[in-house]
């Protein structure tokens, strides 16, 4: 049985990690305050480009070969994958359940017999796939979740956009973490080119009838290249906030485990320390006991 | 003139600008055009230039960097890389943009000469819509001085 100083010392230890785990849930918490309403902020700008984008390419009557940004590719041999994962540990499972699911598809896109080549945003998913499939590496980006402005945004989409025109890639898709609920983030796969048009029915088109300046195509083709900037950039916003809401519960929950370990050895404090009062105890009368038998 | 139009500026960072106006003027691909309560449903391109409102019988200017102007019942949203008011612009980092697109340009090899003249011509619009709005007496000029 440990000594009543090794509980007290423990306890002491254990007070300590709490104290640093629900700081760390404070912080996360105001981060996601703080991305969050960036989020929102930009959701307003992204949502009206994507109506844009779903307009002018229903009106203009794309000619997909005119668009090399909206062609889709009879075969697809080779996959640009662009994972987003975080810079930081411990936020629970959030960097696991990204890393696993971009392994499951790594499988089944090589399982197709399709090349896979890796693009990945974070400290802990490149440290991940440096270690396991160096191979499949072709850019990474660490320390920069935070940090993040639409100039960075735009610099990596232009490269993401350059190698599906060269052909390099035959599609370009996106694996990062959707943010359902503070409780619930979800890996989502999601093709980021070629473009898919959407939002918009073809009915809603009909009614207005804009005046375009200059041609609704050349619009398009003007515009069509930021929608990738938009699209990347409101993925990365999303999946910080799912980082640090991942972060949040994670630390939520250590707090309470320590809280739970504290009133467990508090327990097993006090009762060695009655037992060693009932032991003294018994010692004492004994002693007097046997003083007067004597 | 108590029709209004409701003028939205957006970037990918922040809302610039909603506020109920006369009229806008901002810079399309071929040049100006202005835009009145109730007009047209509209789309644009918009190319690196000023804007600017009428509100109250006040003018007010923007330095808009690229971006698209859509109008639809009675209402303007301009979806801009970059927006300043003119009273928020940095009339500094301005000058020191131009300067420094000039000296590139000056050098004239090894750069990507289309991205120097972009930054060049951001950094001259804002410098311009700064002198419209009275922040700076005179605009420098856009070519090489010495």
């Amino acid at each position: 049985m440990p000594g009543l100083r090794d509980i007290k010392r423990k306890i002491e230890a254990v007070k300590k990690t709490q104290q640093i785990t629900r700081a760390m849930n404070m912080v996360a918490a105001a981060k996601l305050r703080a991305v969050q309403a960036r989020m929102e902020g930009f959701r307003v700008y992204a949502d009206k480009y994507k109506e844009l984008i779903g307009r002018l390419s229903l009106v203009s009557g794309v000619n997909e070969e005119s668009f090399p940004l909206l062609e889709k590719r009879e075969e697809i041999k080779r996959v640009h994958l662009v994972v987003l994962t975080a810079d930081r540990g411990l936020c629970g499972a959030f960097n696991a359940n990204l890393v696993n699911q971009t392994e499951k598809y790594i499988n089944q896109i090589q399982s197709e017999g399709k090349e896979i080549f890796l693009t990945v945003v974070g400290r802990r998913g490149v440290s991940y796939f440096r270690r396991y499939y160096p191979q499949l590496l072709k850019k990474t980006y660490e320390d920069v979740v935070g940090k993040i402005d639409y100039a960075f945004v735009h610099r990596m989409a232009q490269e993401l956009t350059n190698s599906f025109l060269s052909g390099e890639a035959d599609e370009v898709v996106l694996l990062y973490a959707h943010f359902v609920s503070v409780l619930r983030q979800v890996p989502t796969i999601e093709i980021m080119l070629p473009i898919e048009p959407q939002g918009v029915s073809e009915e809603e088109v009909g009614q207005v009838d804009y005046i375009y300046e200059p041609k609704a195509d050349e619009i398009l083709r003007g515009i069509l290249p930021k929608s990738i900037d938009v699209q990347l950039y409101s993925r990365l916003l999303e999946n910080e906030v799912s980082e640090h809401a991942a972060r949040m519960t994670a630390m939520d929950n250590a707090t309470n485990n320590c809280k739970e370990m504290i009133t467990q050895l508090t327990l097993v404090y006090n009762k060695a320390r009655q037992a060693s009062i009932t032991k003294e105890l018994m010692d004492i009368v004994g002693g007097a006991e046997a003083l007067r038998q004597g | 003139m108590a029709e209004k139009i409701l003028l939205e500026v957006i970037t990918p960072d922040r809302l610039v600008v909603r506020e109920e106006v006369d009229m806008v003027i901002a810079t399309g691909l071929d040049g100006e055009f202005g835009v009145l309560p109730n007009h047209a449903p509209m789309l644009c391109l918009l190319q690196t230039g000023e804007a600017r409102f009428k509100k109250d019988g006040k003018i007010e200017y923007m330095a808009i960097t690229g971006g698209i102007a859509e109008v639809f019942e009675n209402k303007m949203t301009i979806l801009a890389d970059a927006a300043e008011l003119a009273r928020e612009i940095d009339v500094k980092r301005a000058m020191r943009a131009r300067e420094r697109a000039l000296k590139r340009l000056r050098q004239r090899e090894k750069i990507d000469v289309a991205r120097a003249e972009a930054a060049l011509r951001r950094a001259m619009v804002r410098l311009k819509v700064a002198q419209r709005a009275g922040l700076i007496e005179s605009v420098p000029s856009e070519t090489i001085s010495d």
